[in-house]
């Protein structure tokens, strides 16, 4: 799960993250009234579950109240395209105004999983500002990583190696290990699974200050994280997929035509790759389980059939412990709810495939039975 | 001959009075696993399926002599429960449960080191060598004893290649789930070791997928170690960058984990990569003909 920039700083500050001082603004009015608060000038940023929004015209320096009503009017309802949001961009709702900060230089910071060791590792970088991903694809020798024992967690010596490796001043050193500490806290106690400080800044007036700040959360942990569950944005996330989480669906929405309905994450990938291979567009990802229910089946058609590109149907079940006949009636059941009109391919395998068949062939509904995943990509994508 | 499980491997299952566990218990009796016991704290004395059930772990090892466990409890406690197995010497421990939390699991991995316990999992169909002993969700009946050893992160996608493999008249070995979590116990190249080491295993079929960078080393593994022909696929090659599909593991971060570096990779170190999923059995077929090995790998009926 995402956060935005403003509530990841606020939740870093809680554990002594040092971030500028600032609010969300939901409005221009709210915007001008922070930036009195700041003293009259501000920066003003778009809030949006993207990153590059600097390089789109999302972050603007306002000297003066008029100039921070004016770019706030200019932001609020902007849909700003960024290399992260895809050609259709997402539309600003908020806006951080924070103080204006006196950079000095730039570091990058961040934590992630390395899952070859299976451990945190805080990586550093005096490259602040630039994607990481682009550093280390060419100057991997600037960036300078610790690996970290979740039995000790972060220890100072660690934090300190990474503060003179990528330069931090001196006098400084030991207030940018405090803040990789305070990081480090944060990332554990609230479940993280990306932590990025990019930039992380040494100001003028001799502080250490996350400029910008992205968490990400393990989806596994949100159960145990209340206070993060509540800084959902479902402005964000697609409609289709929050309805799919409802129903204990796996869904993403893809920009293809053929909609896909499969049991397991594996399979419902390889669903994906045959219909490419054989010159189709998948329409989604849909996982439904394990234990696909006659109402899980008609959900997932529901959801599927909400996006208005679909143009057919492929169903793709290795019924293990699941049985393909109750699979063939909840097939049936969703198609008839729903009055399906689109055409339908279903590969169906596994325990009780004769008698599921035997139910789709005796349906009357126009189901097209196809013996293997390749055979039913191909059927699909013929008919769309 | 097989790897990790076969007809003597002594088997309890933790969280045995939930649906999943219970129900799988009985499968598991039905295929022929000797299951030997079962774990729920504060059921101790109790009896399901025929089996005593215990308090803990280290009471049911000892009043049955265990050597293997499988896992259903719910995410928020099996990494607990795994703990408790590794405490308890077990050789061999399978965690079904998907959706454990990451840095739950980081513990866990840290807690094992210096361990001998192995942990296949978690979010795994298990390990099933056929006709022998079958541990997990699997469906038992698409599998034939043989000598193609399975190794997969997906569920579906093992019993989609295990059954092209059957109606092929080509048997398995043993069939592995590694699990589709970004930290599991097991990975691939411990996984080819041991087929690598097996008298009876010939060949391999390996079938990765998007994210981390497993099926790299696995391949680098395969060329600098294996003799025995591998064959593989690689699920996601449609999968957009940063989106996590399905599987917690399966997701394409800062560019690396790309489906199309991954088959690049296994290609040059000499692993025959289907093209689809379809593909996998007739791929494995061919590349057994080529070898000479499919006469040894048929199962004569």
């Amino acid at each position: 799960m995402n956060i935005h920039e403003y509530q990841a700083k606020a939740v870093l500050a809680q554990y002594g993250v040092a971030v500028p001082q600032g609010k969300v603004a939901f409005t221009v009015e709210e915007a001008v009234e922070v930036a009195r608060e700041l003293g009259g000038k501000a920066v003003v940023k778009a809030q949006i579950h993207a990153g590059g929004r600097g390089k789109a015209g999302g972050v603007k320096l306002a000297r003066s109240l008029e100039e921070v009503e004016e770019s706030s009017r200019a932001l609020l309802g902007k849909v700003l395209v960024t290399h992260q949001t895809g050609p259709a961009g997402k539309v600003v709702k908020r806006l951080l105004i924070e103080q204006l900060t006196d950079i000095k230089k730039e570091y990058y910071i961040g934590l992630v999983l390395d899952r070859a060791i299976g451990r945190i590792v805080m990586m550093a970088s005096a490259e602040g500002g630039m994607e990481i991903e682009e550093v280390a694809a060419k100057t991997p020798e600037k960036i300078f990583r610790e690996q970290i024992d979740p039995a000790t967690g972060l220890i100072p010596f660690q934090a300190r190696n990474l503060a003179f490796q990528i330069g931090i001043p001196s006098e400084l050193v030991n207030k940018a290990v405090k803040f990789m500490m305070a990081l480090y806290a944060a990332f554990v106690d609230k479940d993280c699974s990306i932590a990025e400080i990019n930039p992380l800044v040494v100001t003028g007036d001799g502080n250490v200050l996350a400029l910008d700040a992205k968490l990400n959360f393990d989806d596994n942990s949100l159960y145990r994280q209340p206070q993060i569950q509540e800084l959902r944005d479902l402005d964000e996330e697609d409609p289709k997929e929050t309805e799919a989480t409802k129903f204990g669906l796996t869904y993403i929405a893809l920009d293809g035509n053929i909609g896909c309905m499969v049991n397991g994450a594996g399979l419902a990938m390889a669903t994906m790759d045959t219909i490419k291979y054989y010159g189709g567009e998948p329409a989604n990802f849909l996982d439904v389980g394990g234990g696909a229910t006659e109402e899980k089946v008609t959900e997932a058609f529901k959801i599927i059939l909400s996006d208005k590109n679909v143009k057919g149907i492929l169903v793709n079940i290795f019924g293990g412990i699941m049985k393909c006949d109750i699979i063939a009636n909840g097939v049936i059941a969703a198609a008839r709810q729903i009055g399906l009109d689109k055409p339908l391919v279903v590969r169906l395998e596994g325990t009780n495939v004769d008698l599921g068949k035997k139910i789709l062939n005796e349906s009357e509904l126009n189901i097209v039975a196809a013996d293997s995943l390749a055979d039913a990509a191909q059927k699909m994508v013929a008919l769309v | 001959m097989s790897i990790l499980v076969n007809r003597h491997t002594r088997v309890i299952t933790q969280g045995i009075t939930g649906s999943q566990g219970l129900f799988h218990t009985k499968q598991a009796i039905e295929y022929g696993t000797q299951m030997v016991g079962g774990v729920t704290p504060g059921k101790g004395g109790t009896t399901v399926e025929g089996v005593p059930v215990f308090n803990t772990v280290a009471d049911a090892v000892r009043e049955t002599g265990a050597n293997a466990s499988v896992i259903y409890v719910p995410p928020a406690f099996a990494a607990d429960a795994i703990m408790e197995a590794v405490d308890a010497e077990l050789d061999l421990v399978i965690c079904i449960t998907e959706g454990i939390p990451v840095l739950d699991m980081v513990k866990v991995k840290r807690y094992m080191q210096g361990r001998h316990t192995r942990l296949i999992g978690p979010n795994c169909p298990g390990v099933i060598t056929p006709a022998e002993c079958k541990i997990g969700i699997m469906p038992g009946y698409i599998h034939t004893p043989g000598k193609v050893g399975v190794v997969s992160r997906s569920g579906t996608l093992t019993y989609e290649a295990v059954y092209q493999l059957t109606v092929r008249d080509i048997g398995q070995s043993t069939a592995v789930g590694i699990g589709g979590d970004p930290v599991n116990g097991t990975n691939f190249v411990d996984v080819l070791k041991q087929f690598q080491d097996d008298p009876d295993t010939e060949a391999v079929i390996m079938i990765g997928e998007i994210g981390g960078t497993a099926e790299e080393q696995a391949a680098e593994y395969v060329r600098d170690h294996m003799t025995k022909p591998v064959v593989g696929f690689i699920a996601g090659a449609t999968a957009p960058p940063g989106r996590r599909m399905g599987h917690a593991g399966a997701i394409i971060s800062g560019g690396s984990g790309t489906a199309e570096s991954k088959i690049k990779t296994m290609e040059s170190c000499g692993i025959r990569v289907a093209p689809t999923p379809s593909e996998m059995g007739s791929t494995l077929y061919s590349v057994l003909e080529q070898k000479g090995l499919l006469e040894r790998c048929k199962i004569s009926k």
